[in-house]
């Protein structure tokens, strides 16, 4: 688990989002979204703020809400968040090379999707809705169709050499 | 036709109970169940309680309310296989080292295995790489994931009860577990020790730390003396661990038993319960009448002083300073045993409690309650871990012949053994607070609105009229109704002046050390009846009556609040909310 000290304007991010939510427990994944949003995962300090200031809710709750959705990390993201369908069509057409090559690139260990200089973090997705399209990958809501290993080094590299140059 | 239905093809009739498990339970059938507790919301999480129903399949009876009509079969083919299937796939990756869980022998997993025969399980057993780590960090309960059937009933006890909720389930499908926020331990998030998780745990998953081994090595060590104090609730349900009923008045064998492992002077929290009340009726008149810090808040709980410590420290003022019975005999009994009884000294007196609690082996750690740089109440033994001991001493508590306890610390009055209910201390304190204010002999001493265990009589009030000063007085078991009252408070609207607050469903008669007895909620009101029973048969009922009381302060402590009665009987509290996991905005 990541530990950080914040300063006042965390919390009072935090404490915006709650009270645009108006503290109901009946919004409480609203409040996780946005606060996964504000800070690119869900932090556990202040998973546990949220969990002491709705009522009927307890830091232990919100935890197992934010651990069963797949769509809260408990991890912080890399800046690149990196999709990979998996889904049947994709599946079928190669989606796991282009995956595997991309898992040893970024030297990811199983369970851990997010390589260490923090840029990128590996995800599969099941079914994009763009089968038409596979196999598909996004990356930051950019889409990527028809992928190959040989295409994916390149994307990776032109992402590598901006980071570089900026 | 109205309200019958037919059970195994026996006609039986339903009222108000709130699902078919409960119907086939009051007609003298039974079905398994892993995850129901009476007390707590249905779940229907483990499956093991269905049923066959004629036109409607298998259906969970704890889940499906009574109707009129239904053909309901508790004992078939099919029933049998689904409850086989689900205790093999329970038992798939459960850690199954049966001889040295603590629950061996209680364990309702264990049972039903047994009981259905699973003699052989398809699945390889869980790897070692896939054990979680096991809680022992605390001095009250110790928590095994590995052993955890997912049925959620501490969930829902911590949740229910307490308000609480420090137990949740954490990830989803195989990776489910039930833990503390992040699987921190018990002892760092703020969990106050009652025990009630455990007491609702179906298997070795959560329970009671053990101190069994400690206490043995004291009491056989020649060196060494030993005195013994137990709590009210221990009385009426430690029978029930040798097949006596629930309530049954069992202090005269459990003395004998006592004296037989080796225990060498055997006293009585009761005597302390007197005393308890002594200060703190003193404590209560003295804040009527200044008007400060009302209301005040008895202190018997150590889970409840937790609760306050942790969640709202800016209330502890209105706690009482009174020690709880517990915590006050322990430094009496080692300042003054050694006076009366020759061969005793403060270095080799140990003094061991017997309680219905597990959170009373927190409060013995309290850094507050040491004294010469020793624990003053040396080891805390819940009423579970006496009936093991007993039993491994090779004695059946149910055939002894009664025997008293020793004086000076062990007469006791009928106040002091209603301290057991919920609803008991505020009446004790009643009745003498009552005689110290008027000077008047108090004729009708039973207050009746303070009484009662069940479901729906955890929030109590009752009006007491001391010579035409009304005093109201509330009193509440659970901290989820505690919560309620302390925001009354908080908003300035509570009108009592005295708060009692127990954190277990009913009081310590159904704490979370005593026998096992979540699957009947009739339990606790028989364990709360044999205490109001020893009530009326006391020849004395008033606290200020006790005549061992009156000798300690005319001998030594010389009048409640004295400066030595401070020194001894009271203590003080410590915000433990700064620095907490909560407390985040450092």
């Amino acid at each position: 688990m990541v530990t950080q000290t914040r300063d006042a304007s965390d919390w009072q991010k935090v404490d915006g989002i709650i009270e645009k939510y108006e503290a109901k427990k009946s919004n409480l994944i609203a409040i996780l979204q946005s606060v996964q949003e504000e800070f690119r995962y869900l932090p556990e300090d202040i998973l546990t703020y949220v969990g002491t200031k709705i009522e009927d809710l307890s830091p232990a709750t919100v935890y197992g809400v934010a651990t069963f959705y797949a769509q809260f990390s408990l991890e912080p993201k890399g800046k690149y968040i990196i999709k990979c369908c998996d889904g049947t069509a994709c599946h079928v057409r190669g989606s796991m090379p282009v995956y595997t090559s991309l898992k040893q690139r970024f030297g990811l260990e199983d369970g851990t999707f997010t390589s260490k200089d923090g840029l990128f973090t590996l995800e599969t997705v099941s079914c994009l809705g763009a089968c038409g399209l596979a196999p598909v990958v996004v990356i930051n809501d950019k889409v990527y169709p028809q992928m190959t290993t040989d295409a994916m080094k390149i994307i990776i590299d032109t992402i590598l050499e901006e980071e570089h140059s900026a | 036709m109205a309200n019958t239905l037919f059970i195994n093809g026996k006609e039986c009739e339903f009222t108000d109970e709130p699902n078919l498990l409960e119907v086939i339970r009051k007609n003298g059938f039974n079905v398994p169940t892993f995850c129901y507790c009476p007390d707590l919301t249905q779940f229907g999480a483990c499956r093991m309680c269905v049923v066959e129903i004629e036109g409607r399949g298998l259906q969970s009876s704890c889940t499906m309310p009574p109707e009129a009509g239904l053909r309901i079969y508790t004992n078939t083919e099919k029933t049998r296989r689904v409850r086989k299937i689900v205790l093999e796939l329970l038992l798939a990756n459960h850690d199954r080292e049966c001889t040295t869980c603590d629950k061996s022998g209680k364990c309702e997993l264990q049972k039903y295995a047994e009981e259905y025969g699973i003699k052989n399980i398809r699945f390889a057993k869980k790897k070692e790489s896939d054990y979680l780590p096991i809680d022992n960090e605390n001095p009250s309960i110790v928590r095994d994931p590995n052993k955890c059937i997912l049925c959620g009933a501490c969930v829902r006890a911590c949740s229910e009860f307490q308000g609480h909720s420090v137990l949740g389930f954490a990830n989803r499908g195989s990776k489910t577990v039930v833990q503390p926020i992040a699987g921190k331990h018990l002892s760092e998030v703020d969990c106050v020790y009652c025990g009630q998780c455990q007491a609702v745990c179906p298997t070795g998953a959560l329970t009671i730390k053990n101190d069994i081994d400690k206490v043995w090595e004291i009491v056989t060590d020649k060196n060494k003396k030993t005195a013994v104090q137990m709590a009210p609730s221990v009385r009426v349900a430690l029978g029930e661990e040798f097949g006596l009923k629930p309530g049954e008045n069992v202090i005269g064998k459990l003395n004998a038993a006592l004296r037989k492992i080796g225990f060498d002077l055997i006293f009585d929290t009761n005597f302390s319960a007197d005393l308890t009340i002594m200060e703190e009726a003193t404590e209560f008149i003295g804040r009527l009448k200044s008007g400060e810090n009302l209301p005040l808040f008895t202190s018997c709980c150590p889970a409840w002083i937790r609760y306050l410590e942790t969640q709202h420290p800016e209330l502890l003022k209105h706690l009482s300073s009174c020690k709880s019975p517990q915590g006050m005999l322990s430094p009496v009994i080692k300042e003054l045993v050694p006076k009366y009884f020759q061969g005793f000294t403060k270095e080799n007196l140990y003094v061991i409690s017997i309680m219905p609690c597990t959170a009373k082996k927190a409060e013995a750690k309290r850094p507050q309650l040491t004294r010469d740089g020793r624990p003053e109440t040396d080891f805390v033994l819940t009423t579970q871990e006496i009936a093991r001991m007993i039993k491994s001493a090779g004695l059946d508590l149910a055939t002894l012949e009664p025997e008293p306890n020793n004086s000076p610390f062990g007469q006791y009055t009928g106040a002091a053994t209603i301290f057991g209910a919920s609803g008991g201390v505020a009446e004790a304190a009643v009745r003498t607070a009552y005689e110290f204010v008027t000077g008047e002999t108090l004729e009708n001493i039973d207050f009746k609105p303070l009484r009662g265990v069940d479901k729906n009589s955890r929030t109590k009030d009752a009006t007491v009229d001391i010579k035409g000063t009304q005093v109201k007085v509330r009193v509440v078991s659970t901290l989820k109704e505690a919560e309620k009252s302390l925001k009354e408070i908080l908003a300035g609207k509570a009108e009592f002046q005295l708060l009692e607050v127990m954190a277990c469903p009913g009081g310590c008669i159904n704490g979370g050390g005593q026998p096992r007895s979540c699957n009947d909620s009739k339990i606790k009101e028989e364990r709360a009846e044999g205490l109001y029973k020893e009530d009326r048969e006391l020849p004395l009922r008033k606290s200020h009556e006790n005549p061992d009381i009156k000798k300690l302060y005319a001998e030594f402590l010389e009048n409640p609040g004295s400066h030595i009665a401070h020194d001894l009987l009271h203590t003080h509290y410590k915000n433990l909310f700064e620095n907490s996991y909560k407390d985040l905005k450092k």
